[in-house]
């Protein structure tokens, strides 16, 4: 009989992350999109965490994927706050006009 | 195969697919919806392994908070999309080979019978919740990170008020620097007028 085991999240976990991580190969140009890529990174480990946390009967796991979204939410307000300033001065959020630094 | 074991394998499925349509999204509005989608099976997921605090938390904070923000933002950007999709397909050669390999090496490393746990019991005693038990954990032995996860949110706050805040467009505010240095003809003016007599 097949049951559910710590590996089945594991992978679960990586492939989520995996997805992510081509995603931001393939959306390299859209800002927006790497920002969503990178909350779904998260969401990747939060869910490696709840796993352990389950099956070594720790719930300190479960503490910090509290800590790990509260941290999550304040860089995605920020990101978007950054993204919001940046369309404002740019007009765009195209990867390639972001030049300005280069020296 | 057990009922668990069904609902785990149809949520994955469905978490799979809304993480493909995340980054495949050609309208980002679709992208977020999806994101929603994949936060949302997460959360089954979690209560599937008995994480009934963070499974509501997740929806209450992401699909409440962070992904409402996230079309707020999509929704007030004007965004040239036909220019940010080309060369879209470019990349993925490299990214999908990337992809998979990270699967199939993570996939060798945790399927191995070293990362076999037994499946636990509840990771509470019978007769306290999840939300109980971590409540006790996190105001007594975390409670000093607690402390400090909400000034990292009032960081946050007050860094995405200060980026974004323009100025108001009509405050009748005084420069002390102009303030300072008035003179008393600056406020007074003397006039000489004739004097009216009836």
């Amino acid at each position: 009989m097949l049951t559910l085991t710590l590996s089945h999240f594991l992978i679960l976990g990586a492939m989520l992350f995996a997805i992510s991580v081509v995603g931001i190969f393939l959306n390299r140009k859209n800002l927006l999109v790497l920002l969503m890529a990178i909350e779904l990174m998260l969401l990747a480990v939060n869910m490696n965490f709840v796993a352990f946390s389950h099956y070594l009967q720790d719930l300190s796991g479960q503490i910090f994927v509290f800590f790990i979204l509260t941290v999550a939410a304040a860089e995605s307000a920020i990101g978007l706050a950054i993204l919001i300033v940046l369309f404002r001065n740019l007009k765009s959020i195209h990867v390639d006009d972001l030049g300005s630094l280069k020296g | 195969m057990d009922f668990q074991t069904l609902v785990f394998f149809f949520l994955s499925a469905i978490l799979i697919f809304a993480a493909l349509r995340v980054i495949t999204a050609r309208n980002p509005v679709h992208a977020a919806l999806h994101l929603i989608l994949a936060f949302f099976t997460c959360g089954g997921i979690w209560a599937l392994m008995q994480a009934e605090f963070l499974a509501i938390a997740i929806i209450l904070v992401y699909v409440g908070a962070v992904m409402v923000l996230f079309l707020f933002v999509v929704m007030m950007l004007d965004i040239n999309m036909d220019r940010i999709r080309q060369g879209f397909w470019n990349y993925l050669p490299l990214g999908a080979l990337l992809g998979l390999l990270m699967i199939l090496e993570m996939g060798l490393v945790l399927g191995s019978k070293y990362f076999q746990v037994p499946a636990a019991e509840a990771a509470v005693p019978a007769g306290i919740s999840n939300t109980k038990a971590i409540g006790a954990l996190m105001f007594s032995e975390y409670v000093y990170p607690f402390e400090l996860a909400s000034l990292i949110l009032l960081v946050g706050m007050i860094a995405a008020i200060v980026l974004t805040y323009r100025g108001s467009k009509n405050s009748k505010y005084t420069n002390p620097n102009q303030q300072v240095f008035v003179k008393a003809k600056d406020r007074v003016r003397v006039l000489q007028m004739p004097v009216e007599k009836d």
